[in-house]
């Protein structure tokens, strides 16, 4: 009996390891052939030329030298974008309804978790400090960022969506677009009230900033040496160890039963005993920390932060959560994973292959075309069943 | 307490409309705000009371010829000489103007139809970005970087073709309405929303990225000079003949376009609103209804209801278009940060606040919202400036308001406004200010639980 117990608890923890690690093989695989089979048929063109001309190198030598940075940039944007859509695929499974405002939860996080370091900063506590305390408050300011947004989130919750839970459901999603926009001009309001400005740079400390080189490789003649912020992997390390919390709380835990019962059938979990405000109110609580967490791991990433930060990275998110298919935890996961490489992708090629003419501004538009492509050719997303969609 | 509160008003309102009264209440209502507005210009109560009595108008009891004589007295005759007083106020009325026709088109979508539309300042922008093309001297500077023009390029149309590119405007953006609906309906319900916004933010952005590699909207920048109708020979040096005394000052050109743009602009939004009362009143508006009530069975019914979302989005962006051609011209420039997100949930907050599907309390809405954006949250600002510059002390905090941050200004602050619009009239009152008929027992029939819902009540407690 024990032994089960025991390899239940281990599947439930290995099994999303596994996940992860199948998703972004398979998917930085599959991206990075297509890249290059992409590469193979411009060689020759009028772009090959104009990068051989200004850069001497042609078109496939620009693509591989380039592949290992593009797909680890697209690895760390593509957790932090599955750690938001976490948020929108939880809430989603529970209540069937778009939680718009999740964004401005993320944007809470990512600004207390500054705070906390600017606050830390000030107090002289973040220079020449030993590398082990460096993580140690960064560990402090993600955990900040996570009861601040969680908090917030059931606070949104309780006030603003509980009272037209059985309204009809165009009403919550305005509902939510108000607290989306009216949470922006708090967090501005608050921020100016208090520092006088509502732009903020996280500090820098510890040895986020450095590289660390993994390999050199001798790639297409040249000696290529591939090496990756610690920051990206510390954002990786943070995501895949949320992910992992996250598939066991809600897969090998009591409460978790209890979400998926909610989730599947309201009246008849609460026939079963289960208290269902108290079981919405704890979604709202988990899916908000996580994306606290994740806007304190975008912070470190990018480093300045405004009260609109969270629109883009949210509405990315909720596209990743559609294409993995909204309600479904792993394919948040998925859908996150690819969005970020293809995000990555784009940054880095579209404008060599179009010579200049569209450039990486266009990576917003790019997640708006697949989330109407998905939604018109495939409602149910990657790993979807279908949900059917209720008007 | 309320109750007694709700029987005292019923008296009084009864009282009010009872035989002459309401003719004597508005009559002289009018009379009074134009004198006080008059004598004081500058006056944001008098200019409220002002509107607020103008508005009173179709509240009253009185023949419908009266009020529509009442009515063009105060837009033809009475708005002019006072906003030649004071050129803001026909900003103001302008953009009430501008932003009742945009809300009464998303209403056609959002209101009758049932879609939520989060991009629908898309097709505003389309209009405005065709006039800002073909109005400018853009189509020279195709091969130019974007902000340098050559001395001396032309304009490629003449001015006046303005009120034929109305015409286009309704067109073109009926057409973008079409395009946009023909892939996106067969998505329902929230996820439409999502699309839509994603088309809004499209356009956006190839507006601002559309500068390479053929220069259609110089980018970031935008677009300018755009050119406005010529003014008409003579009606200027007429209007200040007539007026100069009445005014107490000549009217300069510029003023005088501020006058002109008032009047397209209400003759484009009486022509939205006739046209949605039409609308509303026809079969198609009745199949609208029956598509947002339930679909399913609408089209049980023989209702064709592809065809009819899709005449909704192109009704409903055929009214931005026209708009947007107008703005264009007004202003004289256009740049996609015009056309953001938030003006979207702008429109939308409009429409939410004067009550969904109901026309009179679209336009409202956009008054009120107009109004509080342009004029009673600058007001709020200058007050707190000035306060800041004073040495006065916030008494029990204890707090100087010279440390009040210079970022905190009201002005900037539409998106709170907006958000807490959107959240209280969900919770307390979704159906509106003045809620349409059919919604309002929708809403009441929503409110009985059914055995299901009642279920999970019970044991929620």
């Amino acid at each position: 009996m024990r032994r089960i117990y025991e390899s239940t608890v281990l599947r439930e923890l290995l099994r999303p390891l596994g996940q992860i690690a199948i998703f972004v093989t398979a998917t930085g695989a599959i991206f990075s052939v297509a890249m290059l089979l992409l590469a193979l048929l411009f060689r020759g063109s009028a772009a090959d030329r104009l990068l051989q001309e200004n850069n001497h190198i042609n078109i496939f030598a620009f693509t591989l030298t380039n592949l290992p940075q593009v797909l680890v940039d697209g690895v760390t944007l593509g957790f932090v974008y599955a750690a938001i859509a976490l948020g929108y695929t939880m809430v989603y499974g529970v209540l069937e309804f778009i939680n718009f405002a999740h964004s401005e939860i993320f944007a809470i996080g990512a600004f207390v978790g500054v705070e906390v370091l600017i606050a830390l900063e000030g107090a002289g506590q973040l220079s020449s400090i030993p590398i082990w305390l460096a993580y140690v408050f960064l560990a402090l300011a993600v955990i900040a960022g996570m009861a601040a947004a969680g908090g917030m989130a059931m606070l949104v919750e309780a006030t603003a969506y509980r009272p037209l839970r059985n309204a009809p459901r165009l009403v919550p999603l305005i509902s939510a677009i108000g607290v989306s926009f009216f949470l922006q001009d708090a967090i501005r309001f608050t921020e100016s009230i208090t520092t006088g400005q509502f732009h903020r740079i996280i500090p820098t400390f510890g040895n986020f900033d450095q590289r660390v080189s993994l390999v050199k490789l001798p790639l297409a003649g040249v000696v290529t040496d591939i090496n990756i912020q610690i920051k990206s992997i510390v954002v990786i390390a943070a995501a895949v160890l949320m992910l992992v919390g996250l598939n066991y709380l809600v897969n090998a835990t009591k409460v978790g039963k209890a979400i998926r019962a909610v989730a599947q059938d309201r009246p008849t979990a609460s026939l079963m005993g289960i208290n269902v405000n108290l079981i919405i109110s704890l979604t709202f609580l988990v899916g908000g920390a996580l994306g606290g967490a994740a806007g304190v791991l975008y912070a470190l990433k990018f480093t300045r932060i405004d009260p609109f930060v969270g629109f883009f990275p949210g509405i990315k998110a909720f596209t990743a959560a559609v294409l993995g298919g909204i309600g479904n935890l792993t394919g948040a996961l998925l859908g996150g994973i690819v969005l970020g490489m293809l995000e990555s992708f784009a940054g880095a090629y579209l404008s060599a292959f179009t010579m200049g003419a569209a450039g990486a501004e266009y990576k917003d538009i790019l997640a708006f075309a697949i989330l109407i492509l998905v939604l018109i050719f495939r409602p149910s997303g990657l790993l979807g069943e279908q949900v059917g969609q209720k008007a | 307490m309320i109750a007694k509160l709700k029987t005292t008003l019923g008296s009084l309102g009864e009282w009010i409309n009872r035989g002459k009264v309401p003719y004597i209440l508005s009559i002289t209502g009018l009379v009074l705000s134009t004198v006080w507005v008059y004598f004081s210009p500058r006056s944001l109560p008098a200019f409220l009371f002002f509107l607020a009595m103008a508005g009173m108008i179709y509240y009253f009891k009185i023949k419908p010829v009266a009020k529509l004589i009442l009515g063009l007295v105060v837009a033809l005759i009475v708005v002019p000489i006072i906003g030649a007083r004071n050129i803001f106020y026909l900003e103001v009325l302008f953009q009430i103007g501008v932003f009742a026709a945009l809300a009464l088109g998303l209403n056609i979508v959002v209101g009758f139809t049932g879609l939520l539309n989060l991009g629908y300042v898309a097709f505003y922008a389309v209009g405005a970005y065709l006039w800002a093309f073909f109005g400018s001297k853009q189509i020279f500077l195709l091969h130019e970087i974007p902000g340098t023009a050559p001395q001396g390029t032309p304009f490629l149309l003449p001015g006046d073709m303005f009120y034929l590119f109305i015409m286009l405007g309704i067109i073109v953006a009926a057409v973008t309405g079409l395009l946009l609906g023909l892939p996106v309906l067969r998505v329902r319900g929230d996820y439409l929303a999502i699309v839509t916004l994603g088309f809004g933010e499209v356009i956006r952005q190839l507006a601002n990225n559309l500068d390479k590699p053929l220069n259609f909207t110089n980018g970031p920048q935008g677009i300018t000079p755009i050119q406005k109708p010529t003014l008409p020979g003579g009606v200027m040096d007429a209007f200040n003949v007539i007026l100069t005394p009445i005014v107490g000052q000549p009217v300069t050109e510029g003023q005088f376009y501020n006058i002109l743009f008032y009047f397209i602009a209400l003759l484009v939004a009486a022509l939205v609103i006739f046209v949605t009362l039409r609308l509303d009143d026809s079969k198609i508006g009745r199949a609208w209804t029956a598509i947002r009530e339930d679909e399913m069975a609408a089209v049980a019914m023989g209702i064709p209801a592809v065809k009819l979302k899709l005449a909704a989005f192109a009704v409903g962006a055929s009214f931005a278009g026209a708009m947007g051609v107008v703005m264009a011209a007004s202003r004289t420039f256009v740049s996609p940060e015009s056309f953001t997100f938030m003006q979207s949930i702008g429109v939308l907050t409009m429409v939410i606040l004067g009550g969904i599907g109901s026309i009179p309390g679209v336009v409202l809405g956009a008054a009120v919202v107009v109004v509080l954006n342009l004029q009673v949250l600058q007001e709020v600002s200058l007050y707190l400036s000035q306060l800041r510059q004073s040495d006065s002390v916030i008494p029990i905090i204890n707090f100087a308001w010279k440390n009040l941050s210079n970022q905190l200004d009201p002005a900037k602050y539409q998106r709170l406004l907006f958000g807490l619009i959107l959240i209280l009239m969900m919770i307390y009152r979704p159906a509106g200010l003045i809620p349409a008929a059919r919604r309002k027992r929708e809403l009441k029939a929503a409110a009985v639980p059914d055995a299901d819902n009642g279920t999970q009540e019970a044991a929620d407690e």
